[in-house]
């Protein structure tokens, strides 16, 4: 009480800012101002426009009322619901025990299947829907199998249901690896003093402990499939789903009303999985102590080979669905021709225009990759530690956190209503190459925030005070200690922005120009004209690039932290 | 540049603090802390943790800012600068050096922004690194150090670019006790043949003793006490000082005339018992009770009996329980004493209290 009244009597004192430290304060104050302009004020934009009416009169919740009681629409909005649900509830197990299989047993080769396992991440999500027309469709090749166990057609739910169940499979399997991963050691060996079966221990420990992973990754499943555009636009048929019908209603009928309902029902559960997503972490780290004993998996004969054969069947289904793409991409004349031709790859990038829209893809991947990551690492490294505008701090680590729960398809909506406004200044934007590298590095900004804040956190809090006592000013600290210790990190965060820039499609497919269309766009136009091999040779040619991006990214860190990492050797002099 | 011999402790003030507060949120963590510091002066902050002391001396390197009150350096008010626009070299319990660049460039770091040439930064380089005594580790990487080497290149480049005060915050703590010993003392004489104005944080009294010139207990966010090392063993100013600096024995009393203070059903005979009637908290240091030599006649001589004995190498720390004391008291005595006079548990002996080193307190 005396100390409240103390502090009020009182006069703070302030610090005076050194001229240095304005500096890291303006560039602190612009990338807010950047994250406001790129992110807040085109989700406002889509708050505004789901209560207004066409001519921009407010009509409270009117446009909400109309969209329940249009029934095609509340059709979509189950049909999302329940293929969302049914993905999550086959993808989210099948992953649980790859995981299990990598984290608890003895198998062989577990590096090899994990590395197989995520390439789907190397793919746009639609490549596996071509695969699958080409399996399944009307002229697959497994298609009298698939109507004898009583399926009539691949296009529509059965379709989207296996293609999802693919391409969000490297997402739920990196979750539950991670939850699987934090397993103390001395509780099985108490169980194990204790004379507890396996089934016991399984039900009374593993799960328990893997439980915030089960729900984050169901959650984000679910939200995965609900959000995504390519796989139901390639496999969909007439199956209507939310994800298709927001581009139906703004790109086909200009409803931009209704959109923006749409929109804000896509938010919903992406923002819930964002809450539950942050709410789980803090349990999950929390349950591990500094003190537990990482547990080792014993050898067990049985299990080890019924855990390998059970991973090398999800590996060969993989290999399947990519196989496959491969495959249909290099055959003539599906299905009459199977000799080996670059037929589609000649097509798809000289007829289909495919060849503009690939360096436009290599374009905007190079500069997201580029400007993201310097971005995203000053971001958090000016909100990590520096210091003063305390006030400013909060508000934009809450808005490099937020594009996580904003899929790309709603950033791309709020994209078209806020910058396609005449009165807006940077209209000039629209449909700019600029914008869409801006857009591509809002929508994947969580991801890279948090490889750099966890990298920065890994150093000296006192770097910063030693330099100012020595009176070096901040920014010759960050290029001489602060960069070249981080290298690993910003060449991860480099490597994810280019893998997703150069496979995104929700929000760009609002916002490009026959100018800057990309290439996983112009794959979905060659779909829609019928050209579904150029497609697939397309797909299969992003993977490709995507793949040695990869690899291109490895050999750079290799050469970069040769030299800014020696000092993590031990001594050779 | 070059290093020189101290001048004697000249008695301008190096910094002067008055009444510095600091607020975090409700917590009131400095509580009108008044403060001088003489040039060429090594003073010790001591205190439990929690007690104010890193915060004071981030107030001073302007790391935090007060929530009130004002500093001096040099007779400049500082108040309200930057770290940058301060004066001070500062060393860390974790050395924060910048683990990717070489020893010769940490200890260059702050010398590299002043305009000197090469030729002179090597030279000082060098000759900063043979005064903390690793000439030959320029080439070398931190991570390829000892904790020990790390932290006297943390000093030497803390005291490169020849600042008037130097700060160090916990810096032994990290380090192993044998380590800690050592460069305890390579600190002092630093120190002293530099003159260089010191403030050191601390929470280990037998460094703060060994050390420093002036001594800053603090408790709950404030002073308990400035002295010297003597002063404050001998004469602490509060229960808290005689608890947390060194080991005491209390006694609970009560002063029956002038000159006498009883405790149980045993009067001692002591001088500073003026206040009659009081009840009194005495603290005694296990080393003002004394075996020998004690002669017959003597006053305030008691007879134990012993109860428990505690080996700690040279000497011993022994219980002693007596017929009219209500607590039992702690006394050193030498293991060759207790060889010589073949006393072991059980055994009795004759103490005598040196009650002119009574410390009282109000109870």
């Amino acid at each position: 009480m005396a100390a409240v009244i103390d502090s009020l009597v009182l006069k703070a004192v302030s610090q005076k800012v050194h001229w240095t430290d304005r500096i890291g304060h303006a560039v602190l104050i612009l990338i807010a101002a950047a994250l406001l302009a790129f992110l807040a004020a085109p989700l406002a934009a889509i708050l505004l426009q789901s209560v207004e009416s066409k001519d921009g009169a407010f009509v409270g919740l009117d446009n909400f009322i109309a969209y329940v009681q249009t029934p095609t629409l509340k059709q979509s909005l189950w049909n999302s619901v329940w293929v969302s649900a049914t993905v999550t509830l086959i993808a989210v197990p099948a992953a649980f025990v790859f995981a299990y299989a990598l984290t608890r047993s003895c198998m062989p080769f577990k590096g090899l299947f994990r590395t197989i396992t995520l390439t789907p991440l190397l793919a746009p999500s639609l490549l596996s829907a071509i695969s699958f027309i080409y399996w399944f469709g009307n002229q697959g090749v497994l298609k009298d199998a698939m109507r004898a166990v009583g399926i009539a057609s691949i296009y529509g739910a059965p379709g989207i249901i296996i293609s999802e169940i693919f391409s969000v499979f490297p997402h739920a399997l990196m979750i539950l690896v991670t939850a699987l991963s934090l397993a103390d050691a001395r509780l099985y060996e108490a169980a194990d003093a204790m004379g507890t079966s396996a089934t016991r221990k399984f039900f009374t420990i593993t799960l328990p402990g893997a439980k915030y992973g089960l729900i984050s990754a169901a959650m984000v499943t679910f939200t995965l499939v609900m959000t995504d555009f390519g796989i139901p636009k390639v496999i969909g048929g007439n199956f209507n789903v939310l994800a298709t019908d927001i581009f139906k209603l703004v790109i086909g009928q200009q409803d931009f009303q209704k959109g923006a309902v749409v929109g804000f029902i896509l938010l919903a559960p992406a923002l819930l999985t964002f809450f539950v997503d942050r709410f789980v972490q803090r349990k999950q780290t929390s349950m591990l102590t500094a003190r537990a004993v990482p547990y080792s998996p014993k050898k067990s004969r049985g299990y080890d080979i019924a855990m390998t054969a059970y991973c090398l069947l999800v590996v060969a289904w993989m290999f399947a669905v990519l196989g496959m793409a491969v495959f249909a991409s290099f055959a003539k004349f599906w299905p009459y021709d199977l000799s080996l031709s670059t037929r589609h790859y000649v097509f798809g990038l000289l007829d289909g225009e495919v060849g503009t829209a690939f360096i436009t893809s290599l374009k905007l991947a190079s500069a997201t990759a580029f400007f993201g990551t310097a971005i995203v690492f000053v971001g958090a490294y000016l909100i990590e530690k520096t210091r003063d505008l305390d006030w400013l701090r909060p508000i934009v680590q809450l808005l490099a956190l937020l594009p996580m729960a904003v899929p790309g398809l709603v950033l791309g909506l709020g994209y078209i209503f806020f910058f396609n406004a005449p009165a807006n200044p940077l209209n000039g934007l629209y449909q700019t190459l600029t914008l869409l590298v801006l857009c591509t590095i809002v929508h994947f900004y969580t991801t890279g925030h948090l490889t750099a804040v966890t990298a920065l956190k890994a150093l000296d809090s006192e770097f910063e005070s030693v330099s100012a006592s020595l009176k070096v000013p901040f920014f010759k600290t960050f290029w001489r200690v602060t960069l070249p210790i981080c290298t690993p990190a910003l060449i991860d965060i480099a490597r994810y922005f280019f893998i997703n820039a150069m496979t995104t499609i929700s929000a760009v497919v609002f916002l490009y120009s026959p100018d800057t269309k990309v290439a996983a766009i112009a794959i979905l136009n060659l779909d829609e004209a019928g050209e579904i091999g150029a497609a697939a040779a397309m797909a299969v040619l992003i993977a490709a690039v995507s793949t040695l991006a990869t690899f291109l990214f490895l050999g750079l860190g290799w050469l970069v932290n040769r030299r800014t990492q020696a000092w993590r050797r031990p001594a050779a002099s | 540049m070059a290093v020189t011999t101290a001048p004697a402790v000249d008695s301008t003030l190096a910094l002067e603090l008055s009444g510095i507060h600091k607020h975090f949120d409700t917590f009131h963590a400095l509580k009108n802390i008044e403060l001088t510091v003489q040039r060429g002066e090594f003073v010790c902050f001591l205190g439990p943790s929690g007690c104010g002391k890193t915060t004071l001396l981030r107030i001073i390197a302007g790391l935090e800012v007060q929530s009130a009150g004002t500093i001096r350096q040099g007779g400049r008010d500082i108040s309200r600068l930057p770290p940058a626009d301060r004066d001070y070299g500062i060393v860390f319990q974790s050395y924060a050096l910048f683990p990717n660049l070489r020893i010769f460039d940490n200890v260059a770091y702050g010398l590299v922004n002043r305009r000197a040439t090469k030729g002179d930064i090597a030279k000082r380089v060098n000759e900063l690194l043979k005064l903390v005594g690793l000439p030959d580790s320029g080439a070398r990487f931190p991570g390829q150090l000892s904790g020990g080497q790390q932290q006297r290149i943390a000093l030497a480049r803390a005291i490169a670019t020849s600042p008037s005060l130097l700060l160090l915050d916990e810096p032994l703590s990290a380090l192993d006790a044998l380590e800690r010993v050592r460069l305890r003392h390579e600190i002092r004489s630093l120190q002293q043949r530099l003159g260089i104005t010191t403030i050191m944080v601390t929470h280990d009294q037998e460094e703060a003793l060994s050390m420093a010139d002036r001594i800053v207990v603090m408790n709950h966010g404030v002073i308990e006490q400035v002295g010297s090392p003597l002063d404050i063993y001998r004469e602490p100013a509060s229960p808290f000082v005689v608890d947390f600096v060194g080991k005491a024995n209390v006694l609970e009393g009560k002063v029956i005339s002038q000159g006498h203070l009883q405790v149980g059903s045993v009067t001692f005979a002591c001088a500073q018992c003026v206040d009659v009637g009081h009840t009194v908290r005495a603290y005694l240091r296990p080393e003002d009770i004394v075996a020998r030599p004690i002669q017959d006649g003597d006053a305030n001589v008691i007879d134990a009996k012993i109860d428990k004995i505690e080996f700690l190498g040279s000497y011993c720390l022994v219980r002693v329980s007596t017929d009219g004391l209500p607590t039992p008291l702690t006394v050193y005595l030498s293991l060759n004493f207790l060889a010589e006079q073949t006393l072991e548990q059980g055994s009795h002996l004759k103490l005598r209290i040196l009650t002119e080193r009574l410390r009282l307190f109000g109870a």
